[in-house]
């Protein structure tokens, strides 16, 4: 039998350290939805997702019962709908959005990504309209999420894109204006975007993903956080070690739950993505990880090291839990959604320019960033720029997930609610970037893509 | 099916007696308990095994679960697989 002590443990990451599984995601291709009547290819949509997550919810509650371990997502990340559009004659993609929706809320699922489109090398027609249609599409639904990709390691970085991306995100904020800009909150730009991604909002199921597919992401900074305060003023091999070892057990929870909602629902297990996603929950924090490895605050300087030093360790003890690792698996380091980087900028320790330098040794970008609502659409395209710069060149995915909240100002507050948590508006260079971003064309790729 | 459940709390009379008669009712047979004082806290570990139960899981879980708020402690039970998935390779 187990020791006291081992399921004890178990208990207390649970119970008292907030361990769970993050997210169920049930990816669906739609590639076989396709017609050139929209009528016609939204109702195959909404019928092919309610046929295959019929039995999602209700599965992930199970588990939950049975296992003890709460799981707080059940989410499905659909083929990316320009890709399914694209076919129909329709210049508004805006009802694709709403038939997702539809079908998310007939099966009750909390999310779903996938009105998406990628352009890193250059637009199709069906780009072209997905794009435009993103703000209406996400401020008259509730739970779909979209992401663009706008740049990979092999073909460099699509500048019209970019240059495009700062006024659809300026536009989904007047949009959604009286409700703190919550659209953009739902929209992820990005470079080296995963196929098989279950967090959102940037989850869409990749063009080389089987039919459907069950991805899981666990979490757990809170456990991390614990472990670390046993081993206060130890030196960094012991600091890595102990996150390895903690990554490992939480990694063998989210394969357990994969491989048993995957027998369920008959369905493949796709990937356990690693992820330490934190959230607004006291002791859920990735900053008090990082504080904890002994910073005043985080964004003070070593914050980089402290950051890299984790999400390797995240990756090394992850990878020997699991049979298939995938996803973004490594830190996420979103400001509204982690109370020790709220109460970082707040106290001014935490700067847009320091979260810059910690996505490049990170699994993400500039998530979940509020910034004034008089912040140009050239000022954040290249706010994206630098960070897909910083993708390209490192050969990872960089993410923009920015917030120009209307009618805020430097130290303004934005409540999102729920998991997207609470943002401190930040401030952003008053120098400008618009004869940059008007340019247009395409950064080329950098010499380390030509592996071949 | 195995399972454990874990009861976490104040020691006081009739824990075991509690736990047991739901088991028993339930024709959930008890494999192997433990009990110990842990940091004040009265904890108590049985692994049970579940094929033979004649309720469903989550109606044996939420029975135990009441026991616990009458007796003012804390009952879970969870599936073995949860611990064995953890702390054996």
């Amino acid at each position: 039998m187990l020791g006291t002590f081992e399921i004890l443990e178990t208990i207390d990451m649970i119970q008292k350290e907030n361990l769970d599984i993050r997210t169920i995601t049930m990816g669906i291709s739609l590639r076989d939805c396709c017609h050139s009547d929209i009528n016609i290819s939204c109702n195959k949509i909404y019928d092919k997702i309610t046929r295959y997550a019929e039995k999602l919810v209700i599965t992930g509650e199970n588990i939950e019962k049975e296992y003890g371990i709460p799981i707080i997502n059940k989410r499905i990340s659909v083929t990316p709908i320009a890709l399914i559009a694209e076919s129909c004659e329709s210049e508004d993609y805006t009802r694709f959005a709403k038939a997702m929706d539809r079908a998310a809320e007939t099966v009750g699922v909390n999310f779903i990504g996938g009105f998406s489109a990628l352009v890193q090398k250059g637009y199709t027609k069906g780009d072209k309209k997905l794009i435009a249609s993103i703000p209406e599409a996400l401020s008259t639904t509730k739970m779909v999420c979209s992401s663009v990709n706008v740049a990979s390691t092999k073909a460099g970085i699509n500048m019209d894109a970019v240059a495009e991306m700062g006024g659809v995100i300026k536009k989904c904020a007047d949009l959604t204006a009286d409700n703190g800009a919550l659209a953009c909150a739902k929209l992820v730009v990005f470079a080296n975007a995963v196929e098989d991604n279950p967090f959102m909002a940037g989850a869409f199921h990749g063009i080389g993903e089987p039919e459907c597919v069950i991805n899981v992401g666990v979490s757990g900074p809170g456990v991390v956080k614990c472990a670390l305060e046993k081993v206060k003023g130890a030196d960094f091999g012991t600091v890595a070690e102990t996150i390895k070892k903690t990554a490992f057990k939480i990694t063998r929870m989210g394969e357990l739950v994969a491989r048993e909602a995957s027998r369920r629902l008959e369905v493949p297990f796709g990937i356990v993505d690693l992820s330490l996603a934190p959230t607004p929950a006291i002791g859920d924090s990735v900053a008090y990880i990082l504080e904890e490895m002994g910073l005043e605050k985080c964004g003070a300087h070593g914050t980089t090291a402290a950051l890299a030093l984790l999400n390797d360790a995240v990756k090394k003890g992850g990878v020997m839990a699991s049979s298939s690792v995938g996803g973004l698996s490594g830190a996420f380091i979103p400001v509204s959604e982690d109370a020790g980087m709220i109460s970082a900028v707040k106290c001014g320790a935490l700067s847009l320019e320091k979260l810059e330098a910690m996505t490049c040794v990170c699994s993400v970008g500039l998530d979940m960033i509020v910034v004034p609502g008089d912040t140009s659409a050239d000022t954040i395209s290249a706010i994206i720029a630098d960070e897909a710069a910083i993708g390209v060149v490192n050969t990872k995915t960089t993410a923009v997930r920015i917030i120009p909240a209307p009618g805020k100002k430097i130290g303004d507050i934005v409540e999102f609610g729920g998991l997207l948590g609470s943002g401190p508006v930040m401030k952003v260079s008053s120098f400008g970037s618009s004869e940059f971003i008007k340019r247009g064309g395409r950064i080329p790729a950098p010499l380390h893509s030509l592996k071949n | 099916m195995k399972a454990v459940i874990t009861v976490l709390g104040k020691d006081r009379v009739g824990i075991i007696s509690g736990v047991s008669n739901i088991l028993a009712e339930s024709n959930v047979n008890i494999l192997d308990i433990t009990q110990t004082i842990m940091q004040d806290v009265f904890t108590m570990i049985t692994l049970v095994d579940i094929s033979g139960c004649n309720i469903p899981f989550d109606v044996l879980s939420a029975k135990l679960d009441k026991k616990g708020v009458e007796l003012g402690l804390k009952i879970q039970i969870q599936h073995e697989d949860i611990f064995n998935s953890m702390h054996r390779i």
